[in-house]
């Protein structure tokens, strides 16, 4: 099978050229600082005495900032990791010896895929299960519903990805990465957008975030996801990146997973048209 | 033993043309890189592909192995249309801007390209040390692919190009970045797959290697053939005769003209072409008869070189 012998040569490509170990690194540098954080917060609440139910509310507090960085963490790992594997490829000329091969394209493409899609899985596994492990271990706090965010999170993260590899397969590498990034800052000033609708009831604001998040909705699955984990007293704050105010719906989400799909055979079918 | 392996995996009759191609055409928006390809590649032939900068070579090379999608025309590749992914199983391609993934050794690099051939891996485990030591790399097995100068990049693509015994190899530039030695290594193994049967199709700037190679060469000039040789036979067609002679006179320069294709004379020194060997008796008659004195008549093979620049013209600095 051609896509398998590809997927495993871009997980030993991401492991020789220190990415995978230098990603994993970041994520357990960022585990390190978390646990550093809720350790002197106990701390504190030992100290003075805190009562438990504020210590509770705060120390959730703390975990969905926690996740909330996992997950701007994980989008950006998967952006910028997958940024120049198609590019590059083209432009170095590399991909001329592999697609002369006799494997179809739409293998080598989806092979590359599937590595750079399990090595997000990885990361998001390491990080956003790492910081709930080290929440409920040090504060006893865990998210209300984990494995739906945790999900939603690697949605977002793949869906991220997809778009990265679309626009690899015509755009150079600077070019690409300019526009994921610029599309996922898009989805996030979309996301603040109907947060503050909800808080000053602009219809006008709702419409434009909603337009924005179809555009690109990375974001949307983000405050899904920060909406089924979080506390009830986290859901009753206006105005934060977890906010309740305007939570995307079920049918957003499949918005999203069909946003995917459809980005991942675009992709495909661009791969499979251009001249190399 | 490795050599009747080879020999079994050649599946064309000898008969039908390992290439072939009706009036092949690609356009990058308003830019036509190959106009008119009209070709036909005899197998278990070494054949030049030869042509300035420019010309459409590469971009022949790349839409007669599906990397580019030709604009219009047609054309069959071991007697598949261009592109069969089944068929690649049987071609063998060192681009010529060869690159491959630096982080790997170069035994691993043959592996991925034997398992993305297909190859079972008892198979592989024969064939990479057997490739590595026909490319004198074996001493390097060790060393990253990255470490590795424009030469040793030259030899482990030849190697990668070889290494599923293809019926047809193509070659762009293979001997670009190689020392005389290396040139040589690289002409011996061109030959040694000709002689199981492959057909290799060579790219190359480098004339003199074409020459002491192939078996045939086409000229492409603007994204067309312009003329295709029998390496053999051209030693059988025009001749440059170089004449030291005194009191030429024009007239007899005139009647020249019937048997040479071009007649230049400065002072006392004449250059010209003649059509063939045979009629250079006929022009050291012609000279005889004009009265002139001569000093010395000359006649030289013309070299692939000659026939080259005289087909492309002027150089326009691509």
């Amino acid at each position: 099978m051609g896509w398998w012998v590809i997927t495993k040569v871009t997980f030993r490509e991401a492991a020789r050229k220190k990415i995978l170990w230098t990603a994993m690194l970041t994520g357990v540098g960022f585990l390190a600082l978390f646990a550093l954080a809720l350790h002197f917060q106990i701390g504190d609440f030992d100290a003075r005495g805190t009562a438990p139910f504020v210590r509770y509310q705060i120390l959730d507090a703390m975990l969905m900032v926690g996740l909330y960085v996992v997950d701007l963490l994980a989008v950006i790992m998967a952006i910028l990791t997958a940024v120049d594997t198609i590019s590059g490829e083209i432009t170095s000329g590399t991909i001329h010896a592999i697609a002369t091969k006799p494997i179809p394209r739409w293998q080598i493409f989806l092979g590359k895929w599937l590595g750079f899609a399990a090595m997000t899985a990885a990361f998001v596994a390491l990080t956003f299960g790492g910081t709930i492990l080290v929440s409920y271990a040090m504060g006893h706090v865990a998210p209300e519903h984990p494995w739906e965010g945790g999900w939603l999170v690697l949605l977002e993260c793949l869906l991220a990805l997809t778009v990265t590899f679309f626009f690899g397969t015509r755009f150079s590498t600077l070019t690409n990465g300019v526009l994921v990034l610029g599309l996922h800052g898009l989805a996030f000033m979309g996301g603040w957008l109907e947060q503050m609708s909800g808080f000053t009831e602009s219809a006008k604001l709702v419409m434009t975030g909603i337009i924005v998040s179809l555009l690109m909705p990375s974001e949307a699955i983000w405050r899904r996801a920060a909406f089924d984990m979080q506390s009830p007293l986290a859901a009753a704050l206006p105005f934060s990146p977890f906010a309740s105010t305007s939570i995307p719906s079920n049918l957003m989400i499949g918005y999203g997973a069909l946003y995917l799909l459809i980005a991942l055979f675009a992709a495909l079918f661009s791969f499979y048209l251009r001249d190399l | 033993m490795a050599s009747q392996k080879r020999g079994k995996t050649l599946r064309t009759a000898a008969s039908t043309p390992a290439i072939e191609t009706r009036e092949l055409r690609k356009q990058f928006g308003s830019k036509v890189a190959v106009r008119k390809l009209t070709l036909t590649v005899p197998s278990g032939s070494i054949f030049g592909f030869l042509g300035p900068n420019g010309a459409g070579k590469s971009t022949s090379i790349k839409m007669l192995l599906g990397l580019v999608k030709p604009t219009s025309g047609e054309g069959t590749v071991l007697g598949a249309p261009a592109g069969d992914v089944a068929t690649r199983r049987r071609i063998g391609y060192l681009p010529e801007h060869f690159q491959f993934y630096k982080w790997l050794t170069p035994a691993e690099l043959l592996r991925l390209h034997g398992d993305l051939c297909g190859m079972e891996g008892a198979l592989l485990k024969e064939k990479i040390p057997e490739m590595l030591e026909l490319v004198a790399l074996s001493r390097h097995r060790d060393k990253r692919v990255g470490e590795f100068s424009k030469g040793m990049l030259q030899r482990i693509g030849l190697a990668q190009a070889l290494i599923h015994d293809p019926d047809l190899i193509f070659l762009d530039e293979p001997t670009s970045g190689l020392d005389p030695m290396g040139r040589k290594l690289v002409r011996d193994i061109i030959r040694a797959q000709r002689d199981r049967g492959a057909t290799v199709v060579l790219n190359s700037h480098l004339l003199g290697e074409v020459e002491i190679t192939c078996d045939n060469v086409s000229f492409l000039k603007d994204g067309e053939i312009v003329a295709t040789h029998d390496i053999k036979t051209l030693a059988a067609e025009e001749v440059r005769v170089t004449v030291h002679a005194r009191n030429f006179n024009r007239a007899a320069g005139a009647k020249l003209s019937s048997v040479c294709t071009s007649v230049r004379v400065e002072g006392e020194n004449i250059t010209l072409t003649a059509k063939s060997p045979n009629e250079l008796p006929e022009i050291y008659r012609l000279f005889a008869a004009s009265g002139a004195d001569v000093y010395s008549f000359v006649p030289e093979k013309l070299s692939l070189e000659d026939v080259f620049v005289r087909l492309m013209g002027e150089d326009r600095g691509l």
